[in-house]
């Protein structure tokens, strides 16, 4: 450690504790900003109603990076930490599919379906192998390449050309920009099978089956599947964050909560550390933001620091959720039909067909909620009884499509609207299931928004689309970590490869930094 | 078949030009009919002859329809702080009733366009431009705190410009003219009229602009004329063609003449900065941040590769479009751009684009000219010397008060 330089970060969500961790690693002095009162941001456990806690946001671990693990020691996949988990999607005849790494299984599945799914998961879980150089990269820059940027294409050409091989690279270039709709229809005869499948594609994006660069979509999300199994923390996803906190804390990373940014200080185009709201000024050398795009550039900077196409451009991100997170307080275990009770600690799903998912994201394109929303619960308390009191129950469901901007905005009708449309959707494969609710929270992607602080309330920070990936993400100008600002830094959802729960981004930015040279 | 009986054939199959609010007066003048489109308005290149227009500017008193020029209406309380992040220069010193010429860029610090803006009262602002600019500004008011709408066609404009303007002025009842110092602006009545007038011009010689209500805007133009009823002064319309040769003497650039704007270049080398254009005078770092400055920062520290220049050319053949050469037969090194020979200095004198070696200027500047003679082309090559000052400059377009006629 002969050098220390002060870095403060922006955001206390698991990226920024990862980024913190490996700056402080390096021998940095680093300080994470948390404008909420925990850290963890969209990964953490709370309360919603007296006695009941579960995942704020996230629920579903699926993407936990390997080497973030590694790195930083982080020992997730143990017994006592996560439980793995396989997807269920109901079926209302209670025929059930069941959703594994490499195999699913269900009594109505054809043979042929059975073997393609093998074979598809196979596939396309290499696809998104290939794209591994780019991932844990910078994004090369197009213009003015330094080595690094030729080596990162020269990997993934290499990666793409002979890691996969003659046959699959060409199919990958086939399907790679398409829609999941037509691949699962070539692939598939089971429209069970093609609708489960069909919801990793869009589930968190302004996105339904049929939407072309659905395939990608989906390939991000089998990314995570190479990294780790999917598994639900127990304790909820705060635990991650805890765990990620003590790491950071053990690095040398000071951690403060209920400290909002309120301005990113700038001088002759380079900053100079973070205002706070309470007025206090924070020096730094580095300014690492782990905001969105708009909250970073056009609120915390402000557009009159920064060039006008490049506002307009950061305006312009696509960045309005579209899913709505309930939190449901259960006096019993919901009785799914023919869903044997062990099995409830699994991920469920309500999508049984593809055209369901269709019929659910069209009215969001209007500006409405779907009246049939897809839906993904997870029932932590399963597996973690202090969760709920005694003999009770906590039950965690992601709601799709439910759109930022709602015509009618999310006024008390609405919302209630809303609930009732996902307490009945549940009840068609639970009946009984209204009957045992004793309270519920629902965060609309405004309540995100508000809530979490991050603008448009979208799970990534911006649709994972391919003119908001790779080098635009978010923005051409911003994309490799670094920004317009000199010593300002992304290392947020909003940056390369994008949302979920992975620490990519946070473990990119950390490295980019430290290769910057920049202090 | 539809009947040509509307007076206003707008959603007709032809491209049609919009009438001026000078228009029935223009018409009535514009002896050879020679018309052409400026930003969509039916403008003359030329009323009778270009010689008797061009000394109009330069011994008399020329009067030119200014309506079709963009102009941009800039308010609310962030107005100043807009502006000056748009253009290059420091406006923040610009004072009510001033005026200043301004360019403003794009991000890589490309020049878009130039205009000048006129502070009119505390916050309100009128920006006037060569080219359509309303996205670019709607564009650039992100965080801001204002209010901008077009007013090109709300705004009648008269631009007087010659030795003999401000007595015409005088004469034609505009009062407290020669108090303007060059840039200043002033309001007065013309016939009853209000008018606003502006110590401005694309001419480089003493001229005025004259600004009001388009439903006023032929009482104010019978106003100037009646001046020469009574016989004093010689007053005359001018079309655009004497323009662009006053213009080029007094080395004012024209964008998408003489460099491709920013919005309007393809090809990865064709827009230009302020530093190729040599207007580095009029880009201040000193200022808050203003969009293009991170790039032309970079830039500044770097050699200078090219530069719009002004070049006399010897000998009496205009070298229009010619290429430029480091000697006779050399290698290439520019294009004259606008060109025009100057009746009043009796030589050649153009804006040309020229390579720099090492950061300078070439040693050696030779244009490459092809010129007709009774339908035969022939080809000459001509000496060319670089100018650091404009061709054409007179005292009395600074001196306040003006000279009187």
């Amino acid at each position: 450690m002969t050098k220390s330089n002060s870095v403060v970060i922006i955001g206390g969500g698991h990226n920024g504790l990862i980024c913190a961790s490996y700056l402080a690693k390096a021998g940095h002095s680093v300080e994470v900003l948390e404008a909420r009162d925990t850290v963890g941001g969209g990964a953490s456990t709370a309360a919603f109603a007296e006695g009941y806690r579960t995942s704020g946001l996230a629920h579903v671990l699926y993407g936990l990076n390997a080497k973030v693990c590694k790195d930083l020691k982080l020992n997730i996949v143990n017994p006592s930490f996560t439980q793995p988990v396989d997807t269920i999607s109901l079926q209302r005849d209670g025929d059930h599919l069941t959703l594994g790494r490499d195999e699913v299984s269900a009594n109505s599945l054809s043979v042929k379906d059975l073997e393609a799914y093998r074979r598809f998961k196979k596939e396309f879980r290499g696809y998104a192998k290939a794209l591994q150089p780019l991932m844990m990269n910078t994004p090369p820059r197009l213009k003015d390449m330094d080595k690094k940027d030729k080596l990162t294409l020269a990997k993934l050409g290499w990666s793409l050309r002979f890691g996969l091989g003659t046959n699959s690279m060409r199919e990958f270039l086939r399907v790679g920009g398409i829609n999941i709709y037509d691949v699962l229809n070539e692939v598939f005869d089971s429209p069970a099978l093609k609708g489960a499948i069909s919801v990793d594609a869009v589930l968190g994006q302004h996105m339904g089956p049929r939407t072309p660069n659905t395939v990608l979509t989906y390939l991000q999300r089998l990314w995570g599947e190479t990294q780790t199994v999917q598994s639900i923390p127990i304790g909820g996803m705060g635990k991650v964050s805890a765990m990620l906190e003590t790491t950071a804390v053990e690095a040398g990373v000071t951690i403060r909560i209920g400290a909002k940014v309120a301005k990113i200080l700038v001088e002759n185009g380079r900053t100079q550390g973070v205002l706070l709201q309470s007025g206090e000024r924070v020096d730094a050398d580095i300014v690492v933001s782990n905001a969105d795009a708009k909250t970073t550039f056009i609120d915390l900077v402000g557009a009159p620091q920064l060039d006008a196409m490049f506002c307009h451009r950061v305006n312009s991100v696509r960045q309005n959720g579209d899913v709505a997170k309930l939190h449901f307080a259960l006096n019993e275990l919901p009785a799914f039909n023919g869903l044997p009770t062990q099995q409830l600690a699994q991920r469920l799903i309500i999508a049984p067909d593809m055209r369901y998912v269709e019929h659910a994201f069209n009215h969001s394109k209007y500006g409405e909620f779907s009246e049939n929303p897809v839906l993904e619960m997870t029932i932590p308390s399963v597996s973690d009884s202090s969760l709920a009191p005694a003999g009770h129950h906590v039950m965690s469901v992601s709601a799709t499509f439910a759109p930022y901007h709602l015509k009618e905005d999310w006024q008390q009708d609405s919302r209630d609207a809303f609930v009732q449309r996902v307490t009945e959707t549940i009840e068609q494969y639970a009946p009984g299931f209204s009957a045992s609710l004793v309270a519920f929270q629902l965060l609309t992607p405004v309540d995100i928004e508000d809530q979490y602080n991050i603008t448009g309330g979208h799970w990534h920070h911006g649709e994972l689309s391919i003119d908001q990936s790779f080098m635009m993400r978010p923005v051409h100008g911003a994309a490799q970590y670094q920004t317009p600002i000199d010593g300002l830094y992304l290392c947020g959802a909003a940056a390369h490869p994008g949302g979920g729960i992975t620490g990519v981004p946070g473990h990119n930015a950390a490295q980019r930094i430290l290769a910057m040279g920049d202090m | 078949m539809p009947t040509q009986t509307d007076s206003h054939p707008a959603t007709d199959f032809r491209e049609v030009l919009q009438p001026s609010p000078f228009q029935t007066r223009i018409d009535e003048q514009c002896l050879v009919q020679e018309w052409m489109s400026w930003n969509g308005y039916k403008t003359a290149r030329v009323f009778d002859t270009l010689a008797s227009e061009y000394f109009a500017v330069r011994s008399t008193c020329s009067v030119m329809d200014l309506t079709p020029m963009e102009k941009y209406r800039i308010t609310g309380p962030d107005a100043m702080a807009f502006l000056n992040r748009l253009v290059t220069r420091d406006i923040s010193a610009l004072k009510p009733r001033r005026v200043t010429y301004v360019i403003w860029c794009n991000d890589e610090g490309k020049v878009l366009d130039d205009g000048t803006i006129f502070h009119l009262s505390e916050g309100d602002y009128r920006l006037c431009s060569q080219h359509h600019q309303l996205d670019w500004l709607l564009l650039s008011s992100l965080g801001f705190d204002v209010n901008i709408e077009q007013e090109t066609h709300n705004i009648a404009a008269l631009a007087v410009q010659g030795p003999t303007s401000c007595s015409v002025l005088t004469a034609a009842g505009v009062t407290g003219v020669e108090r303007l110092k060059p840039f200043d602006i002033g309001y007065s009545t013309l016939n009853g009229i209000d008018v606003m007038v502006s110590r401005t011009g694309f001419t480089g010689d003493l001229g005025y602009e004259v600004w009001a209500d388009p439903t006023k805007a032929l009482a104010v133009w019978d106003a100037i004329f009646a001046v020469k009823e009574q016989g004093l002064f010689d007053i005359r319309p001018i079309g655009l063609g004497a323009l662009d040769m006053v213009r080029i003497e007094a080395g004012f650039i024209m964008p998408g003449d003489d460099f491709n704007t920013a919005e309007t270049a393809v090809r990865a080398d064709r827009d230009r900065s302020p530093f190729e254009l040599g207007l580095a005078w009029l880009v201040s770092f000193k200022k808050p941040y203003f969009t293009g400055k991170k790039a032309l920062l970079a830039e500044s520290k770097m050699l200078t590769g090219r530069r719009l220049v002004r070049l006399s050319v010897e000998g009496n053949k205009t070298p229009t479009d010619a290429f430029l050469y480091d000697s006779k037969g050399g290698s290439r090194i520019g294009t004259i751009k606008s060109c025009v020979w100057s009746p009043i200095l009796k030589m050649n004198v153009s804006l040309a684009d020229v390579e720099f070696v090492k950061g300078k200027p070439p040693e050696n500047i030779w244009a490459e000219i092809y010129y007709q003679k009774e339908l035969e082309w022939r080809a000459t090559w001509a000496k060319c010397t670089m100018s650091t000052k404009p061709f054409w400059s007179h005292p009395r377009s600074s001196i306040t008060p003006p000279n009187k006629f």
